[in-house]
């Protein structure tokens, strides 16, 4: 099954690293960018994305207030947040959201294993 | 601003703002711990300007009295790592790393001793990811505070004209609950910006396959 995933990060250079170790598990995937919270919510209205990495630390609305609004319109969503800011406070929010840690730098390993959860969660869904 | 042969093209400045950020990020895990209440963190600023200019861009935010915790790196680029903050907010940063239950003169005691490890903790930090991202090993100076203004804190070396410009990194902080704010800055001269441009080059083809750059940039 091929899914949509959508990469959120102002950096060009992070999204260029985030999309290569997409490719290195999922290399049928596609991939989708946004440079921030706004871009990304106008791709969620005009594309079907199955599942979003985002980037906590941009300018605007950061990653945890993204991912809140998406978690209004799609409560199941696999997200992902990718910082290198594990702050308690940042991680409980992004609990409560159902949103998972990604730790920056990302490489390959370390979303993988997001990856496959998101992919294995997307497959048994209805 | 500088010859063009010395700025950062797009790609570079967004790989260093991009560094900057993830070391950042890691100091603002060590402060939270330290202070126990969060650490809200702005975008990093890359911008490669006159020295006079960096001091600037601090001193016209600021009328107060400053402090800062200085550590100078060396390796194959050098420079100034410094956290910045008003003078008036120092007491509350030691409080906040020291504990509540500690006496105002006990305090006082105790400030340049706190407030050079919380420098030294955030620093260290940011600078050690950066040098391991870049993969190449940065002696880090023991920490010191320094008082004054803008332009105390960004002279890097007496020999060096003012005319001489620098790449100046920043980012703002807060400690939303302790009303605690600052920067956190960094400043190298021109021979390290000619350095740090080649390992941000040698880390970007690292990191993207360097037969993927054309198609990017």
């Amino acid at each position: 099954m091929t899914n949509t995933v959508l990469i959120v990060d102002d950096s060009k250079l992070a999204r260029i690293v985030t999309s290569k170790a997409v490719i290195a598990t999922y290399p049928s995937w596609k991939k989708i960018e946004a440079g921030n919270a706004d871009e990304a919510l106008a791709l969620l209205s005009q594309e079907k994305v199955d599942l979003a990495i985002i980037d906590f630390n941009m300018p605007g609305r950061n990653g945890l207030e993204l991912a809140e609004e998406i978690r209004k319109i799609n409560a199941t969503m696999p997200i992902a947040l990718a910082t290198a800011n594990f702050q308690d406070e940042i991680i409980a929010q992004a609990r409560t959201l159902e949103v998972s840690f990604i730790a920056k730098p990302i490489t390959p390993e370390g979303l993988g294993g997001f990856l496959t959860g998101a992919a294995l969660k997307l497959r048994s869904a209805p | 601003m500088n010859g063009s042969e010395l700025a950062l093209d797009e790609m570079e400045r967004d790989a260093l703002a991009e560094l900057v950020n993830i070391g950042v990020s890691r100091a603002a895990t060590g402060l939270r711990a330290m202070v126990g209440e969060p650490v809200i963190l702005s975008v990093p600023s890359v911008e490669v300007v006159s020295r006079k200019a960096a001091a600037t861009l601090i001193q016209e935010r600021e009328s107060d009295q400053l402090i800062a915790v200085r550590q100078d790196f060396q390796g194959v680029f050098s420079g100034r790592a410094l956290l910045i903050f008003p003078q008036a907010n120092s007491m509350a940063l030691v409080r906040a790393v020291s504990g509540d239950e500690l006496s105002p003169e006990e305090l006082k005691a105790l400030e340049n001793e706190a407030l050079a490890e919380t420098g030294n903790v955030v620093l260290n930090s940011c600078l050690a990811t950066m040098a391991n991202m870049l993969q190449q090993p940065l002696g880090i100076s023991l920490p010191f505070v320094i008082r004054g203004d803008g332009p105390i804190f960004f002279e890097l070396n007496e020999s060096v004209t003012d005319a001489g410009v620098v790449l100046f990194l920043y980012i703002n902080f807060a400690i939303a609950g302790r009303n605690i704010r600052g920067y956190i800055a960094m400043l190298m001269d021109l021979p390290s910006l000619e350095a740090l441009k080649a390992l941000i080059g040698e880390f970007l083809a690292r990191v993207m396959g360097s037969d993927d750059l054309g198609q990017f940039t």
